[in-house]
């Protein structure tokens, strides 16, 4: 870059400082708290380089969304609590906020109460609080496409699919590995729920914190001799896991991962041994599908691209963030078909998100069939029955294995809604209604 | 005959030594409950009065009294944990007697994790209080019932109110937060000029000398620990239902003990003030610095590289400070106001 594309920067970006004051009418703008530092700094940039990329490519294409101009601003947080509090405060009396995208659970936490005050949609996609999925207690967070109990239903769902059905499951032994985190635990129940349900033998095994040494836990493991381990791990602990597997000699190809144990971070430290291992996805990876396409070609074409390193496009993380893009702008899009195309306020784009209905005809329309399957969330239902897929690794990327699995929704609901009720109870808080969530604030 | 002196007689009060901390609290309670943004409260004061707090716990401890703990931020978690039961299960307890209670909770666990400081010193005590740091995650994470079940294992803070007033607002947290903190600085304060911190002083300067002279030396550590820990237990449950009001026991690591342990060291060991400068150069310095730095060069480069080269800038700014002046910023403060005071004389 020469000195006067700096200096251009430098006035765009100045410019936007004072533009930002007196905001035109025809803006909608994200607040990103970024994490492009620090030991969670690749799944940070993977992510908001893709979600970037994408309101880019909004913009670029399509003049903004129905000519209203989508703007974002970045903060960094180092995915620290206090750093990420530090940047909704920051930027949360920017006009015109869509929606908050942190992508990291403690700082998600920390946003719960304020977002609930300031009326503006929360984003935790494939993460957060669980009972969060109760949009009747929690009318601000959206946990999107899957929160940790369907994973784990899918989970179970397609190893069942491997045995040849879910009667097929009776009687097969697996084990799980989980992080010793309230993270790593929070599925426990539900894995012994299904074992009760579908009759196989389950046996539950942590890994302490970070996870770099798990000689005694795979020695347990192959000691039980397993049909299946799931590996429910975060950092460091999945490529460790997937080493000391090879060095027992349990198989690779049945592991199968969540979807913290799901990217290439987590495959290639482990090298060869991660060959064959499967892992739980709610977007495919790879650049073949359309909308990925046309962002190489339009925005990346254009110099505008967000990734440094080119062949990160289409990886796990790059692709979530187009998914989280996605789902993002279509909210927009839903609530201006109601409001008007204009910038719309917290409350109108929460109203678009308790309509977000993609049906797969709509998703391919968007140009990304096969990259994720589809989405229903309504006022009640905040995660949108989210459908999920394996890929495996070939050792040097990411292949589908399976169809688009569905969870056990019917099944998860129930305990869903105890969690949230107790919280609604601890806080004094009123169960909404349908009613309730069709008075849109509107300024 | 020294026990006598040591127990009879108090330290004079030097009355301008406390000018300062009137005008501050002047400010806290005039000016800027009236005049400062949400995002000062929120995000700056908010955590740099929880943290303050904690130093001034563990400066109690490992300044005065000469004991190294890693494990502040357990203590942090145990107290946050604790005033969430005890709200949650006793029926309309005030949120004051939650507090204490919660800090005695606190205080518990702290005597528990200090009895080793009976048999170790120095750098072999830190390392059995770390005991304390990961036995208080594993048992938050592990029994399900201190956070009322949560799949998530996270707490939430309930609504806070006070004789009848709610403070969920921010300026209602403040004030709640920085009475507090000025209430238990107080104490600490009185704490230190008293017998009790005399004996710190001479457990932490010479034990065996100590002993001699007549300090009760076990029951001086326990104390020492309990006080402590109480200390930093309010600070936590601040830090858990003033500041982030959702909190998971991650966020209660060893990271966050060696933040408190940077803040006293970098402030002053033995020293309030110190743990209040230490806090502010830790918590809001590199807020000031990220601040600054957008503003000057955001158009420049990426959000990452201005965050590394602050960390650069920051490190530097601690080996300068600390070699410029080994005892701590607070130090320094004394130094520069001396140089100030020769001139103008």
């Amino acid at each position: 870059m020469t000195f006067f594309s700096h200096l251009r920067k430098a006035a765009i970006a100045t410019a936007f400082v004072l533009g930002a004051t007196a905001v035109h009418a025809d803006e909608q703008y994200f607040p990103l708290q970024s994490y492009r530092v620090g030991p969670y700094a690749a799944g940070g940039t993977g992510f908001f380089g893709g979600f970037i990329d994408y309101l880019n490519l909004i913009n670029i294409r399509d003049g903004g969304v129905n000519g209203v101009k989508l703007t974002w601003s970045e903060g960094e947080t180092q995915y620290e609590v206090e750093k990420g509090v530090e940047v909704y405060e920051r930027l949360k009396s920017t006009p015109g906020i869509a929606a908050w995208n942190p992508l990291s659970v403690g700082i998600a936490y920390a946003m719960i109460d304020r977002i609930t005050d300031d009326k503006v949609p929360l984003i935790t996609i494939n993460h957060g609080r669980t009972d969060t999925t109760d949009g009747r207690v929690f009318p601000y967070v959206f946990p999107l496409l899957l929160n940790p109990y369907s994973e784990t239903s899918g989970i179970v769902n397609y190893i069942a699919s491997k045995e040849g059905g879910l009667e097929k499951l009776k009687g097969k032994k697996i084990v799980v590995l989980y992080h010793g985190s309230p993270y790593g635990k929070e599925t426990i129940p539900i894995y012994e729920l299904l074992s009760q349900k579908y009759g196989f033998e389950l046996s539950q095994i942590e890994v302490p914190h970070p996870g770099n040494e798990q000689q005694a836990q795979w020695l347990t493991i192959r000691r039980e001799h397993p049909d299946y381990v799931v590996l429910r791990g975060w950092g460091v602990m999945n490529p460790v896991a997937l080493k000391t597997a090879q060095k027992t000699g349990f198989p690779a190809d049945h592991i199968v991962g969540n979807v913290w144990s799901n990217s290439e971070e987590d495959v290639i430290p482990a090298g060869d041994a991660a060959k064959g291992y499967t892992a739980i996805t709610t977007q495919a990876s790879g650049e073949q599908y359309p909308v990925v396409q046309e962002i190489v070609k339009t925005v990346y074409g254009a110099g505008k691209g967000n990734l440094e390193d080119k062949s990160r496009i289409g990886s796990v993380y790059h692709n979530l963030g187009i998914v989280n893009g996605i789902l993002n702008v279509e909210a927009v899009r839903i609530a201006q078909a109601k409001f008007g195309n204009r910038t719309l306020t917290g409350d109108e784009v929460r109203w678009g998100f308790e309509h977000l209905k993609l049906d797969p005809a709509r998703v391919e329309a968007l140009g990304a069939k096969d990259l994720f399957h589809s989405i229903n969330v309504s006022w009640d239902n905040h995660e949108g029955d989210g459908y999920v897929t394996f890929q495996q690794w070939d050792g040097k990327k990411w292949n589908v294995v399976s169809d688009w699995i569905a969870p056990d929704w019917k099944l998860l609901r129930p305990i869903i809604e105890k969690s949230s009720e107790a919280y609604a109870k601890e806080k004094g808080i009123k169960i909404r209604t349908a009613e309730d969530a069709d008075a849109v604030v509107s300024n | 005959m020294a026990v006598q002196a040591l127990d009879a007689e108090r330290l004079p009060i030097d009355w301008q030594k406390l000018a300062l901390p009137a005008v501050l609290i002047a400010v806290a309670y005039g000016l800027i409950p009236t005049y400062a943004s949400s995002y000062l409260v929120e995000a700056i004061l908010l955590p740099f009065l929880a943290l303050s707090l904690a130093a001034v716990g563990l400066n109690l401890l490992t300044g005065y009294c000469g004991q190294l703990s890693l494990g502040s931020s357990a203590f942090m978690a145990v107290g946050a944990f604790a005033a969430y039961n005890f709200n949650l299960r006793v029926e309309a307890l005030p949120l004051v007697a939650t507090m204490i209670l919660a800090g005695i909770s606190a205080a518990g666990i702290g005597i528990l994790f200090g009895l080793p400081s009976l048999r170790l010193r120095g750098f072999y005590l830190a390392v059995s209080t770390l005991a304390a740091q990961f036995f208080v995650q594993w048992a938050l994470t592990k029994f399900g019932w201190f956070s009322n079940d949560n799949p998530s294992g996270v707490i939430s803070a309930p609504h806070l109110t006070v004789a009848g007033f709610s403070l969920d607002g921010p300026t209602g947290r403040y004030l709640l937060s920085v009475t507090m903190v000025i209430v238990l600085t107080g104490l600490v304060w009185r704490l230190v000029n008293s017998a009790i911190g005399r004996n710190f002083i001479a457990v932490r300067d010479n034990e065996t000398a100590a002993r001699v002279i007549g300090v009760p030396v076990l029951r001086t550590k326990l104390l020492a620990f309990a006080i402590s820990s109480f200390i930093i237990g309010v600070a936590g449950v601040l830090w858990a239902f003033t500041y982030l009001r959702t909190v998971e026991p991650a966020g209660f690591n060893l990271d966050r003990s060696f933040q408190i342990l940077f803040i006293i060291i970098i402030g002053g060991l033995a020293s309030i003030r110190g743990a209040f400068l230490g806090a502010a150069f830790i918590v809001v310095f590199p807020l000031v610095l990220s601040r600054l730095g957008a503003f000057a060069f955001g158009g420049l480069f990426d959000s990452g590289v201005l965050d590394m080269s602050q960390r650069i800038v920051l490190g530097a700014l601690i080996i300068i400070f600390l070699i410029a002046e080994p005892n701590g910023l607070s130090a320094l403060f004394d130094r520069l106001k001396r140089r100030i005071g020769s001139r103008s004389s």
